[in-house]
């Protein structure tokens, strides 16, 4: 590849063709500040703050300023500081300040910026935009008044996620990231999926905070408070903490929430085993006995409503599975409660999962309020921070048993190509009497959007496929319904990269996202943990074996149908109510 | 088409020469001015007496707005009249005096200000001033017809260049002939399709920038109301030197007639093969598609334009990547302006070097503008460049109505800047105009006299931006917006001390940092008139008065109680109730009634009413 | 007429209008424009339909149509006043004929009076700088306006 030679504020390095004067600086070690860009999400150009100097008429902005052979750039001199000032200020001009009770105080690209701008004066008189906060939606509350107006948000949810529910609307001044006809999130197509809480850069959008009923319900001495933890929170929540991304902190976790008050604190990935056993058996007897198909996964809400709103058609193939959130707090209603000699409607249910989305389902009218409350793993740090415990001294802990005990297959849940991995681990095992090698479950590990596999089990080519992410879901759905493909399994994970990199994980500046990829690293973390598992297979589980004999019969029976299963209904595209 | 010999064949057609053509200027500005019904009677009773030998026909606009509706009567022999400020009644008199009785109607006829009537435009002061390339067929072709065009020399340049040059040659006419763009930066035009031309691609495109946004400019679109073929013409002429099968016209949407000329153009254009498949029998092929703005000033900035085309909100894009190698949808493009693209067939035909001769060192041919605002002669002229603006405002305009006093021109529309009276003798063209603080622009040239604020037309063009920012970066949406704040401020008196420093510096920070040529210009309305009227910002932030007392909060009504007489008149028109008085002694104006609409001013018929 | 059928009538040419530009690059705004000329504005019933039609988000094409002032979401009135605020009519006093025209009306640029008769819009230059200031109702051109002639002009219709 052809290298061109280009100088820093004075500093030469070789980068190759088609290197943005950013990325160029970050090989120099020269930091340019940024608000709007976002590696391959948004590079629009659009807030100006990383204008350079190139020697040209008019300053550039170096996050889409291609580098050309012997460029020359200066990222900072009194006149670049004093311009990329007066933007901010300019942008602050028109931002509800409200820092003291921000959701992203401290975790503030605005607010970081600012302090390392070294603004200390908003010379320009002007007001926030003045607009009423959207909190309607189950899952995500829209703050305009904080919008800096960078498009990460729309770039996501329409370029990424082909959504479409956020758009920028109006024109000038008024410009702003809405909805259609300006309604509420909760009435429009969004799918819950939160990827645009992830990538705003300031606190215009965020989850629906519920962290004040899980107080309550601790508070009440009436109720028996059970949390489950799904798997990827224990790959994410460590950064809320200052561990480094990537890094599993299962026991500190297990350990933190073990003194925050709770009955009982249980792992989401015994449900997930359990879905395994119930999809598994589903696959095989649609394969049997001519059933729907391609079956495809409905553990992922986000998935599932988008399923709703844009392919009804497929509603049949989504698998009758709960997700392993509403599976496990069925279970903790119902054969727990009985085992334990609990009133069931005693039982709170707590779930902290990586996801937005989930708070959606766990309000949906299928799910009975099986699961009380849902929360994020950002408000699962907050309540640890609320609590006064120091997440980083805290012993390390284990889950409570029965529900505690759970298989690497369920772990790896968090992962795109994760519940695939496990479906395919127990449904071979059925079907060959023995385990599969684990090299051939290798092209559906990894990060990319969409991965593909043939099997052969029990003499047949049994075909999947992986799709993370809703814009790669759309392709492979189109292929499918055009006859291109022929799967007989798919799995669809609503976030690019499966729930690692879910709408409710830890925020991860773009200044570090433009460097890594927290997908890839947070995946890491899971199969480092299925790898360490004693049982990795959901077959294997105990509690699950035990489940099926003494209260279920077996999978795919009608008892677990009656507890464990669903259906979905289609939705309007557009919006909900004319 | 096969060839031009099938051209020449039509540009020398015979055709039976009536005794009179009648022809009636139908732009926008003379259907505005009630063309529309003079043309009708006009037939109407050519019809009515059953007149063979006369023709009447519609062209596109002289120019002259404020002469309008005009009639021109072409003789046989060749004499041209030109009658102006037509209506109905006038009509019926030219057909029955001159077309019938053969005596002109001299009373109609133009004339130069305050001096007897001539016979035609072309003999009044301000037209010999006038070189007129772009609209050399502005008011004097059907715009309709194509074959009025052809016998204009239309398409021979296509021709010419299809079947004797080579793409590389065109491009070379070009750049030798010195044309630069005159959309506003004024980028040399051969430059920019050397880089297209360069640029690899199955599929490039030619784009006609015929969106015309700075209020109170209308050249463009007089061109396409008046010549529309001329565009075309010149667009497969840069198809074929750039390489290009498929042009775009984007034209406002408030052109109505501009469109519907421009499909009656293009449809007619390919019935001849002049635009389609194996142009003139070489296998060249060049189509053009219309799309039409909606309305977004941004649109006219050249990747907004492109965008917009494409579908989407029309926000401009960084460069680079260049439109001459990513553009529309893409793919390599070149964007002309109208004007542009209208000198090109004439600079084929008659050659670089009788072109560059025309104009200064570095800005050659002529420059079309829209002259309006106060001043005599409103409407549409072309003058060399070089032209000095004194020369413009007096002898071409004719000067200030009412005997007052220039104050300054603002040329560039809410791009460019003002020009003060100390700048008069300034030579028109690209450099110069930069120099003092203004720029080309696209062509309007508004004339501002004593009673114009300097503060109220530098927030009247922010204003202008503000409403017309895409809103895609900060400097811009926010930046424009801050300013207009405070020049309201200023000019409802409220303003501050360190304003003025203030203003400077958000206003250099908008023009460095903003994305596209709409926010970096933005500020230049404020910055020239704070450069030459500096005096006006501070007596309205200091001394709180608007010395040409139009800031309507720095202002009050009075009665000057030696000239009332005390008619009452005012009284009874004051919306507000807000003047008093007992019938023939003084009348006095109760200032915290009055909401300074000006009624009274305007009624009173003894002067008696000032403002201060 | 009957509503109904009138609508269908309306459904059908927006039909024609997705099969004309079916193979169109960037047909969004050629589409909204010949839509607006069906409907007279743009209602979200119709901005769904195209977006079914181009298959791209509705949010999409509620932006494209609210960056674009000649899209209008809410019907205009019967009688449609655009006054001009270009230059040339501006330094000639436009902005004191549209003060008179808000107050005459009662209403605000972009809205329509309450029975739907008169819309008001400001426009930029409507070409017709030399008889500036300059409004139209509907096809109407009138110039060299004076506030004072308002009243008179509203009352011809
Ligand atoms: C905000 C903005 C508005 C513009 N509007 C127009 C316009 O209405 N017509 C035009 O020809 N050029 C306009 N331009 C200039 C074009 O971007 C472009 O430079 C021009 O069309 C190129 O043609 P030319 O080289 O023939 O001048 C505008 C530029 C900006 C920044
Ligand atoms: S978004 Fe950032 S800058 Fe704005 S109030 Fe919240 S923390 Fe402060
Ligand atoms: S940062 Fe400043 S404003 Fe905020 S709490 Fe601390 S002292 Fe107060
Ligand atoms: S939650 Fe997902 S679907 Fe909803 S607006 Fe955000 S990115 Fe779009
Ligand atoms: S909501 Fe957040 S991500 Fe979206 S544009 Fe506003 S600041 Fe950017
Ligand atoms: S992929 Fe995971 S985090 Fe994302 S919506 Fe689905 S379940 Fe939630
Ligand atoms: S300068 Fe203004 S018009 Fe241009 S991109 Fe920025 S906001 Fe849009
Ligand atoms: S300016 Fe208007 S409101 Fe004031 S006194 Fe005169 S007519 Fe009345
Ligand atoms: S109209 Fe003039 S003269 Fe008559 S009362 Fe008013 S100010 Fe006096
Ligand atoms: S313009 Fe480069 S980061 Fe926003
Ligand atoms: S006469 Fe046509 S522009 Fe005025
Ligand atoms: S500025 Fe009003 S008609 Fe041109």
């Amino acid at each position: 590849m052809n290298l061109l030679n280009v100088t820093i504020d004075g500093i030469k390095v070789q980068v190759p063709e088609g290197t943005s004067v950013l990325d160029a600086a970050k090989l120099a070690n020269v930091d340019i500040p940024t608000l709007c860009y976002l590696k391959d999400i948004n590079e629009i150009g659009a807030c100006r703050m990383c204008l350079v100097d190139v020697g040209g008429r008019a300053l550039q902005a170096a996050c889409v300023y291609p580098c050309s052979e012997g460029l020359k750039v200066i990222t900072n001199s009194p006149k670049i500081r004093d311009i990329r000032k007066a933007t901010l200020e300019l942008i602050l001009s028109h931002h509800d300040r409200s820092c003291l009770t921000c959701i992203r105080n401290q975790n503030c690209e605005l607010q970081a910026l600012a302090d390392k701008l070294n603004v200390r004066d908003i010379p320009f008189d002007g007001a926030p935009k003045g607009l009423p906060i959207d909190n309607i939606s189950k899952s995500i509350v829209r703050d305009n008044n904080k919008c800096v107006l960078c498009r990460r948000c729309t770039s996501i949810c329409n370029n990424i996620q082909t959504v479409g529910a956020i758009n920028v609307m109006e024109r000038g001044y008024e410009t702003v990231v809405s909805t259609t006809d300006h309604r509420s999130i909760a009435d429009v197509n969004c799918v819950n999926c939160g990827q645009c809480i992830n990538v705003c850069p300031v606190g215009a959008i965020y989850e629906k905070d519920n962290t004040q009923a899980v107080w309550d319900a601790i508070k009440d001495p009436d109720k028996y408070v059970v949390i489950q933890t799904a798997p990827s929170v224990r790959a994410g929540i460590g950064e809320e903490f200052g561990y480094p991304i990537g890094t599993p902190v299962t026991g500190k976790m297990v350990g933190a929430i073990k003194k925050m008050g709770f009955d009982k604190v249980f792992d989401t990935d015994t449900a997930a085993d359990l879905t395994i056993m119930e999809e598994g058996t589903e696959l095989l007897t649609r394969i049997k006995t001519g059933g729907k198909l391609p079956l495809i996964t409905s553990c992922s809400p986000g998935w599932i409503k988008f399923c709703e709103h844009e392919f009804p058609e497929f509603l049949d193939n989504l698998s009758t599975c709960k997700s392993p959130q509403q599976m496990f707090g069925a279970l903790i209603k119902s054969y727990y409660a009985e085992k334990n000699n609990i009133d069931p409607s005693k039982i709170f249910v707590v779930a902290v999962m990586p996801c937005t989305a989930k708070k959606f389902e766990s309000d949906r009218e299928e799910m009975f309020n099986d699961v009380d409350v849902s929360i994020t793993s950002r408000e699962l740090a907050r309540m640890i921070r609320e609590a006064g415990i120091d997440f980083r001294s805290v012993e390390e802990a284990q889950f409570d048993n029965p529900l505690g005990e759970a298989t690497g297959a369920g772990v790896i849940f968090g992962a795109t190509g994760g519940v695939m991995e496990a479906a395919l681990r127990t449904v071979y095992y059925i079907l060959e009497g023995k385990r599969i090698n684990e090299e051939a479950l290798m092209p559906i590990r990894g990060t990319e959007g969409i991965k593909e596999a043939t099997l052969k089990v029990a003499g047949m080519d049994v075909n999947v496929c992986a799709a993370s992410g809703l814009g790669n879901a759309r392709k492979v759905l189109n292929m499918v319904k055009n006859g291109e493909k022929n799967y007989h399994f798919i799995e669809i994970m609503a976030c690019p990269g499966g729930c690692v990199n879910g709408g409710g994980q830890p925020i991860v500046p773009a200044s570090i996202r433009n460097k890594i990829d927290i997908r890839a690293e947070r995946a890491k973390a899971l199969y480092s943990e299925d790898k360490r598992a004693t049982y990795r297979n959901s077959d294997e589980n105990p509690f699950i074996q035990k489940f099926y004999k003494e209260y279920a019969g077996e999978p795919g029976s009608h008892k677990a149908h009656e507890l464990l299963h669903t259906h979905y209904q289609k939705r309007e595209k557009h919006l909900k109510n004319k | 088409m096969k060839s031009l010999t099938e051209l020449k064949a039509i540009k020398q057609k015979v055709t039976e020469v009536p005794d009179y053509k009648i022809v009636v200027g139908m732009a926008t500005c003379g259907i505005a001015a009630g063309a529309n019904p003079v043309f009708k009677e006009l037939k109407r009773i050519a019809d009515e007496k059953k007149l063979s030998n006369v023709d009447i026909q519609i062209t596109g606009c002289i120019g002259i707005c404020r002469l309008e509706p005009i009639v021109e009567v072409y003789t046989a022999k060749g004499e041209r009249y030109t009658y102006v400020k037509v209506d109905a009644e006038k009509a019926q008199d030219i057909i029955q005096k001159h077309i019938i009785e053969g005596k002109p109607c001299t009373d109609y006829l133009i004339c130069d200000d305050g001096e007897a009537c001539i016979k035609n435009i072309q003999e009044t002061k301000s037209f010999k001033k006038q070189i007129r390339i772009a609209l050399r067929n502005c008011g004097n072709i059907n715009p309709e017809n194509i074959d009025e065009y052809i016998k204009n020399d239309g398409y021979f340049a296509l021709g010419k260049v299809l079947t004797e040059m080579k793409p590389a040659e065109v491009i070379q006419l070009l750049l030798d002939s010195g044309l630069r763009g005159r959309g506003g930066a004024g980028f040399p035009t051969g430059l920019k399709w050397k880089f297209a031309a360069a640029a690899q691609n199955e599929q490039k495109y030619v784009c006609c920038n015929a969106d015309e946004g700075d209020p109170g400019a209308f050249m463009d679109r007089s061109v396409l109301e008046g010549d529309p073929h001329s565009i075309l013409e010149a667009m497969a002429i840069a198809g074929y030197a750039i390489g290009s099968d498929q042009g775009f016209i984007y034209v406002r949407a408030e052109y109505p007639v501009a469109v519907k000329r421009l499909n009656l153009a293009i449809k007619q254009a390919k019935e001849y093969g002049l635009l389609g498949n194996n142009i003139f029998g070489t296998d060249f092929s060049f189509d053009i598609e219309l799309r039409l703005g909606a309305g977004a000033f941004v649109c006219g900035e050249e990747t907004a334009l492109m965008t917009s085309i494409e579908g989407k909100r029309g926000e401009p894009r960084p460069r680079p990547p260049f439109p001459a190698n990513k553009g529309l949808f893409g793919k390599p493009t070149i964007l002309n302006n109208v004007e542009t693209f209208a000198n090109i067939p004439v600079i084929i035909n008659k050659g670089a070097d009788w072109f560059n001769k025309i104009g200064t060192e570095k800005s050659k041919g002529t420059k079309v503008f829209a002259v309006g605002g106060k001043i005599n002669n409103t409407g549409l002229i072309e003058i060399p460049m070089g032209m000095t603006l004194r020369e413009v405002i007096y002898e071409i305009g004719g000067g200030i109505p009412n005997g007052k006093a220039f104050k300054a021109a603002q040329t560039g529309g809410p791009s460019g800047g003002c020009i003060p009276a100390e700048h008069l003798d300034v030579a028109i063209d690209y450099d110069n105009l930069i120099a003092i603080g203004s720029m080309m622009g696209s062509g309007g040239l508004i004339v501002m006299d004593e009673d114009n604020c300097m503060v109220d037309i530098a927030h009247f063009f922010l204003g202008f931006t503000v409403d017309e920012s895409c809103g895609k970066c900060p400097p811009c949406r926010i930046g424009t917006h801050r300013m207009l704040e405070m020049l309201e401020k200023i000019t409802a008196g409220k303003g501050e001390d360190k304003d003025i420093e203030k203003l400077e510096r958000l206003a250099y920070s908008i023009k460095e940092a903003a994305l596209c040529g709409l926010g970096q210009t933005a500020p230049n309305p404020v910055l020239s008139t704070l450069r030459y009227f500096k005096d006006e910002y501070k007596a309205h932030i200091y001394q709180k008065t608007c010395p040409a007392g139009v800031c309507k909060n720095l202002l009050s009504y009075n009665i000057d109680a030696e000239k009332c007489i005390g008619c009452g008149l005012c009284a009874r028109n004051c919306p507000a109730n807000a003047i008093t008085g007992v019938v023939k002694s003084p009348y006095t104006i109760d200032k915290d009634k009055c909401i300074k609409c000006g009624v009274c001013m305007e009624k009173c018929k003894f002067g008696a009413i000032y403002k201060k | 007429m009957c509503q109904n059928c009138n609508l269908d009538e309306n459904q059908k040419k927006l039909q024609e209008v997705f099969d004309k530009y079916k193979d169109t690059q960037g047909a969004l705004i050629p589409v909204l424009h010949e839509a607006q000329e069906i409907y007279g504005y743009l209602p979200l019933s119709v901005q769904e339909a195209v977006a079914d039609a181009l298959e791209i988000p509705l949010s999409e094409v509620y932006g494209v149509v609210t960056f674009y002032t000649h899209f209008s979401l809410y019907p205009k009135g019967k009688y449609k006043i655009q006054i001009c605020l270009g230059t040339a009519c501006y330094v000639k006093g436009a902005n004191n004929i549209l003060e008179e025209l808000k107050k005459q009306l009662g209403i605000d640029v972009g809205q329509s009076t309450k029975d739907g008769k008169f819309s008001l819009d400001a426009c930029r230059c409507v070409g017709a700088c030399g008889i500036a200031p300059v409004m139209m109702i509907n096809d109407d051109v009138y110039g060299s306006l004076a506030v004072s002639d308002v009243a008179d002009i509203l009352k011809k219709y």
